[in-house]
């Protein structure tokens, strides 16, 4: 059992671990990338004291696709397929963040229809990602799959509605430079209304499935737990930031595209642990179901194009750019430097789940392993986002 | 009462067990292959050429301007223009492309091709049972492969084909209200070009 | 004629034995017992398999396997060939003796419990004194195969999953046979055919089960919980945790090795309900007086089918327990209530019967037991929470 575990490392061994494990005392183990429960290929290595965890490094980039560098040699309109492909699950928000970028860049007007078109996908997405972040969760902590077939049940639906408008149910490539590429097929807010008003049954089957049973609350109220001052020294965004008690949701700082004429109110955590953060997205989806059904009533009849905005021989002045928006796991960002070419100069993503893994040891560091995944659970990664 | 929770969550998934005997909302399996759910009209899977009238050669609405080999984001898509020209739905003489292929493993059905096509001649599918045994010739479709009807085209996504055969006859009549008068002089018009609300 | 019906499988077996040399007579009488337990078990194994999963995909709004024979019954065939046909790989560092003796020796312990498990009137394969006593000894090899298995791999997920299965097995004998101790108490005998038999009466048409009484419903519900920590299913297979270290002590194996893990593990589940039924169910007898026409054996598989439901049942809703959860919850909670229970058993013996005896050992049950639940969450500080919204 003295086999070393070779990783490239960023930062030493400490002296003390590093002997402890050579004299058999401490475990080196490596979980992951062949996992089932580490949410794609991603890997950790932990030391663990018996079953306490002592150090944790995770290792990414094997799932690296150079999503930045082919964006600088292909147009601003190729890259828009690629961000469908940079946190998979939510392909609608990455598709809004991106075009916020360009549109901020190309000074290009959003009509209002698309406008209210942007915010029902991104609420709809949201709902998406949330039933199968609560179900993974679930999952791990070992429920046979019960809990996590119930919410694909819900997704499947959501889905559907994204394969009759978009044309895809994961990889949609719907928004465009100053609006959206097509018109709302006859019939689809009919059915977004009817599946908006059944969603509800779903989260309260949800609720007294889990919310109070005993072994769940065990599992996860003390655990995992992340300090308000270390959330934002750190720069957590998203369900994990706000789980701790901070107040900060761009949907209500930056007010991007109209959100300011929805009504609709952040839920906090107090203690930052797993079931915190759990209850914050059971909470959040019952918010996005508040603005989708504002927006549903609301939606105004008109263009979904700027008529100004071009498709082919996109060139938009030299400058630069930073839009984000609220993604279901954090703030999304995109910075682009344009050079008045059709490519731009450069292109970056701010991945939130790259930042949220940030602080995965030292919410892990004392807890033991089946607590680990429990957590790095929560933190809700995606590895097409964290290693692009 | 410590269990209280955990007798609420078994009976909620008594429930599940209960109702997936009598109502179809809690058992959703769709038995692959034997039942098939229909697909949505607007779905996508890979593009094929269109092409009016019963001959795929003669008909081929493709002019080979190579607009769509510029734009395709992963360049999945090779076009080899022809020497010669021949006469498209207008009676005008246009080139065509000798060799079109496209790459079944490159593709990512983004459907950017379709939405620069000026002339509407290549349009989405939405078979996607298309595995092969042989991974590398099997998997590049040549012209013959990806050609496919106006007919099948209406079959397949009936509102966008309506949609584009009244654009196509549209621009027709006024090509032939122009020509007329113009007698002899070369037409200068062209269909339309692509505007950003198509499918 | 339902005396001939329910004392068929005796009558058959003495007309064998009977029939046969002399010298041979007892070799003959126990080939006999043991390959009935053996192929009934065994079938019985293969129906579970295939009903715990079409009963899992139930419950979570999915057909199960339905592709192979009608309605997927013909899976277990499936299963088992391609299990015999798997490449058998054991690891090059690992410990090929002990690798190989784990799963034989845990199979093998596993059946040895069924000897003293009356499954119908006069039908036991032999009646021992001591049968409970027997029966506990026999599955307490198990724990050693478990770690036996976990260690011979030489791999570091299977040294965590048979730690951790070592600490739970052992710390859940101690309720398991706390509970059992009433029954015993109850009966005064150790012999499993003398307790079944002392459940056989009526009263009206209201059994003798021991189930039915304040002790015997707590002792029942601690035994059938300790049962399910020891055939490591969940809520307790932390050390099988699937999603954690994937399969934990039998994560080396492949092939026929890796089915024989699996037959011991289900066989010993169906043993210990086996046992749960004789203590406190009333083994063979029938519910009601007006039903004892049905042969006994007939409840006995009756009531065997229908812990596996609920075991299942259970598998299917529950999340997994924590390490240290399940040793506190053993320890601090069952632990307490088993003798507890011992103390109520002791009190309903010497009252005389009638409410007031139901009364006191009613009150001697329920409030322990909500005292040391409120205990147990209380130190945790469990709660349901509730949220505030900003602005």
């Amino acid at each position: 059992m003295t086999s070393r575990l070779t990783t490239p490392v960023y930062e030493e061994m400490p002296e003390d671990i590093s002997d402890r494990i050579d004299q058999g005392e401490l475990l080196e183990i490596a979980l992951g990338p062949h996992h089932p429960s580490t949410h794609g290929v991603f890997r950790m290595d932990v030391v663990l004291d018996g079953e306490r965890v002592v150090k944790l490094k995770p290792v990414f980039g094997y799932l690296h696709r150079n999503h930045e560098k082919i964006a600088e040699s292909a147009s601003y309109l190729a890259s828009m397929p690629y961000t469908d492909r940079l946190d998979y699950i939510c392909s609608l928000s990455n598709n809004w963040a991106y075009a916020l970028a360009v549109e901020k860049l190309a000074g290009l007007q959003v009509p209002e229809r698309a406008e209210y078109i942007r915010v029902i996908t991104a609420e709809l997405t949201r709902l998406v990602n949330h039933s199968a972040t609560i179900g993974f969760l679930t999952q791990e902590m070992g429920a046979s799959g019960t809990p996590l077939m119930y919410a694909f049940r819900e997704r499947e639906k959501i889905l559907d509605l994204f394969e009759s408008l978009t044309g895809s149910r994961m990889m949609c490539n719907y928004m465009r430079f100053g609006g959206c590429r097509v018109e709302l097929p006859s019939g689809w807010l009919e059915q977004t209304k009817k599946i908006v008003e059944e969603f509800p049954r779903f989260l309260d089957e949800y609720e007294r499935l889990l919310t109070g049973n005993e072994i769940f609350m065990a599992r996860s109220q003390g655990v995992g737990v992340l300090k308000k001052n270390l959330a934002i020294n750190a720069g957590i965004t998203g369900p994990m930031l706000r789980a701790s008690g901070v107040n900060y949701d761009i949907r209500k700082v930056d007010k991007y595209g109209i959100y300011d004429r929805f009504d609709f109110k952040i839920p906090l955590g107090e203690h930052g642990d797993v079931y915190d953060r759990y209850m914050i997205r059971m909470l959040e989806m019952r918010e996005s179901l508040k603005i989708l059904n504002q927006a549903l009533r609301d939606i105004p009849a008109g263009p979904i194009m700027d008529p100004k905005a071009k498709i082919r021989g996109f060139r938009p002045k030299p400058g630069e750019s930073y839009g984000r928006i609220e993604s279901p796991k954090g703030e999304l960002g995109f910075f682009l430097i344009s050079d008045g070419s059709p490519n731009p100069y450069r292109y970056r993503v701010r991945p939130p789940s790259l930042i949220n893994l940030t602080v995965l040891e030292d919410m892990c560091r004392g807890y033991s392993v089946p607590d680990t995944i429990v957590i790095f659970g929560t933190v809700d990664i995606v590895l097409g986002e964290v290693d692009r | 009462m410590l269990g209280e929770g955990i007798l609420k969550g078994l009976a909620e998934t008594a429930r599940n067990f209960l109702g997936s005997y009598v109502s179809k909302d809690r058992l959703t399996t769709v038995q692959f292959p034997e039942e098939r759910l229909p697909q949505a009209e607007a779905a996508r899977n890979f593009p094929f050429l269109v092409y009016d009238g019963s001959d795929w050669q003669a008909g081929l609405r493709c002019v080979a301007c190579q607009i769509c080999e510029k734009e395709c984001p992963p360049k999945c898509i090779f076009i080899e223009k022809s020497k010669d020209k021949k006469p498209d739905y207008m009676g005008k003489p246009q080139f065509y492309p000798a060799v079109f292929n496209i790459d079944v493993s490159v593709c990512m059905s983004c459907q950017i091709c379709v939405e620069v096509c000026p002339f509407d001649a290549i349009e989405m599918d939405n078979a996607f049972e298309l595995s092969t045994c042989d991974r590398f010739g099997g998997l590049l479709w040549p012209k013959s492969q990806l050609a496919k009807s106006n007919d099948y085209f209406h079959q397949i996504h009936p509102t966008a084909a309506s949609e584009v055969d009244e654009r196509l006859a549209e621009a027709k009549t006024k090509a032939d209200a122009k020509t007329k008068p113009l007698a002899g002089a070369a037409s200068s018009t062209s269909p339309q070009p692509e505007s950003a609300s198509t499918t | 004629m339902t005396e001939l019906l329910d004392q068929i499988f005796v009558i058959v077996k003495h007309w064998l034995v009977a029939h046969s040399p002399f010298w041979l007579q007892s070799s003959i009488s126990a080939a006999l017992s043991a390959a009935a337990i053996l192929v009934v078990f065994a079938s019985l194994f293969a129906l579970t398999t295939i009903l715990e999963r079409k009963g899992l995909g139930r419950f979570q709004n999915r057909y199960g396997p339905n592709r192979v024979g009608p309605f997927g019954l013909l899976q277990p065939v499936a299963d088992g060939l391609k299990s015999l046909t798997k490449e058998d790989i054991v690891p090059h560092s690992a410990d090929a003796a002990l690798h190989l003796l784990a799963p034989i020796i845990l199979v093998t312990a596993a059946f040895l419990g069924y000897a003293v498990l009356p499954v119908g009137r006069n039908m036991v394969a032999i009646d021992l004194d001591a049968g409970v006593l027997y029966f506990f000894a026999a599955g307490s090899v198990i724990e050693l195969t478990v770690f036996m298995a976990g260690w011979s791999s030489r791999n570091k997920y299977s040294l965590l999953g048979a730690m951790r299965a070592i600490a739970q097995m052992i710390s859940y004998e101690v309720p398991l046979i706390l509970s059992s101790i009433t029954v015993i108490m109850a009966t005064g005998s150790l012999s499993s055919v003398a307790i079944a038999e002392r459940q056989a009466g009526y009263t009206g048409i209201w059994p003798h089960w021991f189930v039915f009484t304040p002790w015997g419903f707590a002792g029942f519900v601690l035994f059938m919980i300790a049962a399910i920590a020891e055939s490591n299913r969940s809520p307790f297979d932390l050390p099988e945790g699937e999603s954690e270290i994937i399969a934990g002590y039998y994560i080396e194996y492949s092939g026929f090795k890796f089915a024989l893990f699996f037959l011991g593990e289900y066989i010993g589940m169906f043993a210990i309900s086996g046992l749960a039924i004789t203590l406190f169910l009333g083994g063979w007898s029938a519910p009601f007086s007006f039903l004892s026409w049905v042969p006994s054996y007939f409840w006995f598989f009756g009531k065997l089918l229908s812990l596996i439901a609920v075991l299942i049942w259970v598998r299917s809703t529950l999340p997994r327990l924590r390490m240290d959860q399940l040793m506190n919850f053993a320890w601090k909670f069952m632990l307490p209530m088993a003798m507890i229970n011992l103390v109520t058993a002791a009190v309903w013996h010497f009252m005389q019967s009638g409410s007031l005896r139901w009364l006191v050992c009613a009150v001697l049950v329920a409030a322990p037991y909500t005292l040391l639940g409120r205990g147990l969450m209380q130190s945790k500080k469990l709660e349901k929470r509730v949220y505030r919204f900003a602005d």
